[in-house]
């Protein structure tokens, strides 16, 4: 510390935090923007909900982990479970029977964030709550100390997303949501159900969700309105890669993650632009591209 | 039959009419479901139970009970719910008086409401200068308006200073180093403004050296950027102006990443009991300007934080203390004016000097209190060890030192 006094912070140092800061940033938007694109590919669903589902699942840890003092690995697996179960059961009682109607779809999804908002408010209180780490220590790559806790997170981040790519492209149900993704009327005419394919990706997605909300909530503050920023950030990466686009919500969110760490050491000042700086280059990469960076132009009715 | 169900129904209308006579109503806005909310209306009870059962208030020889409405005013969420509520409580329950509020936005327009309606309004919460100013700018529409807490952001900033200089020469007499590096962390919001400009005027005539400003959004989940690149800089002191959650982050992820600087000012979040688990105790040595704590301040600061936690078996905020405090304020000059009357009320407000919780409560010409040593000063406090340490202003009884982490 004491060599250090007086020099100015190097250049090369702020690359190197800014390299791995903005990875471990990434992973998690990645997991979010990855389960909002799937389910809207394959059904059409905009799930405003998504980021609520995450909220849930931090909660539901918290209590287990917190209130009832089960362990780590036992309570998150009983709050993804949970939450998982719950969306399917929110996808069968409200989402399905209005599927054809896209606002009324994007208006029950409203409805399904805010009534999980404020009964999570009438339950925990508006509190913020905090979760002690799974994993205790931080490692040293390039200089910048990351705490275990992070690492887990990108590790975790992707795991999942490679497993959810070899469901894609290495298993039959897999195959049955490509197509469904491609075309629905064809699938269903190809003798495929389509509405258990729907409802096969609302559980994947959601599962996604929730494992982003268990291994955050231990670095991030755990209260009732947790799931309105990374909604904005979430929904900013999927118009950015192109909506419906797995590869466009991977590479939306290294852009974004990156964007923000930039905003953040290159102008501190500014940290709390970082929101904006991302929705600003959101709007400059529709301007120039429509359907986004991997986007299919929006074909005519289908 | 049907005259008896009748006169059952009127006599069941007429009873808490009657009961009411002997009342003088008292409306507690807050945000009921959040914890600035549940302290005003815990304070409020305190008070309430206490003085009822010692016989109420004397009103010009008439011994009168205090019935307290509970109004959600929902303010962190919509500051449009704060005036409905502020309006419902005068015009639908006829509230006597007012108290509360804490989120300035809401404050702000509940004062005009209270304004209107001529109702007179005890501050326990919001610290913008703007709810004084008004006072002095239209005496006549404002005049309803006194803060009995915290302190107003001017004087916030004097404290905060003085905390700040505290643990700069700990700093220089343990580490021999003449100007520490500070790092200025504050929240993009408008009561953080005038705080930064003075900081970024005043530190370096303090003798510190600052290393830059960091400025994430209030309600931001994540700062390992920010704290990473202070790190960097080499700050030895972080000093914090923060109160939203974003606190919380911050005296988490610092500890986290194990940034060798402590965080020094004002910490909203770090105020609450619950601070040391929300950041699943990673805030070791935070320390933060409070409104008021457990020390003995004045006569009455300890027994209120004993009966406080006694009863709720949690700690107070200043918010519970605050109101706590109003409705002793409220009774006493009541007693001294015979009366109710809210216009007989306020000259007699405007020269009491009154011994609270947290320190001595005497208005200046703005409504605000007054700020200074035999007055209301606030407290600073550092987290040890899982518990709230207070350490200034040094001149109080039970004070405890300072602490610099080892390196």
């Amino acid at each position: 510390m004491g060599a250090l006094r007086g020099a100015p912070v190097s250049f090369s140092r702020m690359i190197q935090d800014i390299l791995i800061t903005g990875l471990v940033n990434s992973g998690v938007y990645a997991l979010l923007a990855v389960g909002f694109s799937l389910i809207f590919g394959v059904a059409r669903i905009v799930n405003i909900a998504h980021t609520a589902f995450y909220m849930l699942a931090a909660y539901c840890f918290y209590a287990l982990l917190v209130k009832t003092g089960l362990g780590f690995v036992p309570s998150g697996l009983i709050a993804i479970v949970a939450v998982t179960a719950l969306s399917v059961l929110c996808y069968r009682l409200v989402i399905e029977p209005v599927r054809e109607h896209e606002a009324a779809v994007l208006i029950a999804t409203i409805a399904l964030a805010l009534i999980f908002q404020e009964s999570m408010l009438l339950s925990f209180g508006g509190h913020y709550l905090g979760i002690p780490s799974t994993l205790e220590g931080m490692v040293h790559v390039l200089g910048v100390s990351i705490p275990y806790q992070r690492l887990l997170i990108l590790i975790v981040a992707a795991a999942m997303l490679a497993l959810v790519w070899f469901l894609l492209y290495g298993t039959r149900l897999g195959l049955a949501i490509r197509a469904t993704a491609n075309d629905l009327e064809v699938a269903n005419l190809m003798g495929m159900n389509v509405h258990r394919v729907a409802m096969a990706s609302v559980a994947i997605s959601v599962a996604l969700a929730a494992i982003a909300g268990v291994v955050v909530a231990p670095v991030f503050v755990v209260d009732p309105f947790m799931w309105l920023a990374p909604l904005v950030t979430m929904l900013a990466i999927v118009v950015l890669g192109g909506l419906g686009s797995l590869k466009g919500s991977l590479i939306g969110a290294l852009i974004i993650g990156y964007v923000e760490a930039i905003t953040v050491f290159a102008l501190p000042a500014g940290a709390y632009l970082k929101g904006a700086v991302a929705l600003a280059i959101m709007v400059a990469v529709l301007l120039a591209r429509p359907e986004g960076l991997f986007g299919v132009a929006f074909e005519e009715e289908r | 039959m049907l005259r008896h169900t009748i006169l059952g129904f009127v006599l069941a209308l007429a009873a808490p009419i009657a009961s009411a006579q002997g009342t003088i109503k008292i409306a507690i806005l807050g945000p009921m479901a959040f914890v600035q909310g549940e302290n005003h209306w815990a304070g409020a009870e305190m008070a309430r139970d206490e003085i009822n059962k010692a016989g109420g208030i004397n009103v010009g020889g008439r011994r009168m009970q205090i019935e307290l409405i509970r109004a959600d005013t929902n303010e962190i969420q919509s500051v449009p719910d704060a005036t409905n509520a502020t309006e419902r409580v005068i015009t639908r329950d006829k509230a006597d008086f007012l108290i509360g509020g804490f989120r300035s936005e809401a404050v702000l327009a509940m004062q005009e409401v209270a304004a209107d309606n001529k109702k007179l309004f005890l501050g326990a919460g919001a610290a913008h200068p703007q709810l004084g100013a008004r006072v002095e700018q239209d005496y006549n529409r404002y005049k309803y308006w006194f803060r009995v807490t915290p302190l107003h952001v001017g004087d916030l900033v004097k404290a905060s200073f003085a905390v700040l200089g505290v643990a700069a020469e700990q700093f220089r007499k343990q580490h021999k180093i003449a100007a520490p590096k500070v790092a200025i962390v504050a929240e993009k919001a408008i009561w953080t403004e005038g705080i930064v400009k003075a900081a970024q005027a005043n530190f370096p005539k303090m003798n510190l050296d600052v290393v830059g400003l960091w400025q994430p959004s209030a309600v931001a989940t994540d700062v390992t950027a920010e704290v990473a690149a202070i790190k960097r800089a080499g700050a030895d002191l972080v000093f914090t102006v923060l109160s939203g959650p974003v606190g919380i982050v911050v005296g988490r992820q610092m500890g986290e990443q194990q940034i060798p600087a402590i965080a020094v000012g004002i910490n909203v979040e770090a105020q609450k009991d619950e601070f040391w688990d929300a950041t699943a105790g990673k805030a070791q040595f935070a320390a933060t300007l409070e409104t008021v704590s457990e020390v003995e301040m004045t006569s009455k600061t300890i027994p209120f934080y004993k009966a406080f936690r006694q009863r709720f078996k949690k700690g107070p905020t200043y918010n519970a203390a605050g109101t706590y405090d109003s409705l002793y304020l409220l009774k006493d000059v009541i007693e001294k004016a015979g009366s109710v009357d809210t216009e007989k009320l306020i000259p007699i407000l405007e020269k009491t000097v009154f011994t609270s919780v947290g320190g001595v409560i005497e208005f200046d010409k703005r409504h605000d209190l007054t700020y200074g040593p035999t007055r209301v000063t606030g407290i600073a406090i550092q987290w040890q060890d899982g518990k709230k340490v207070p350490f200034w202003p040094t001149e109080v009884k039970g004070m405890q030192p300072f602490k610099l982490p080892a390196r």
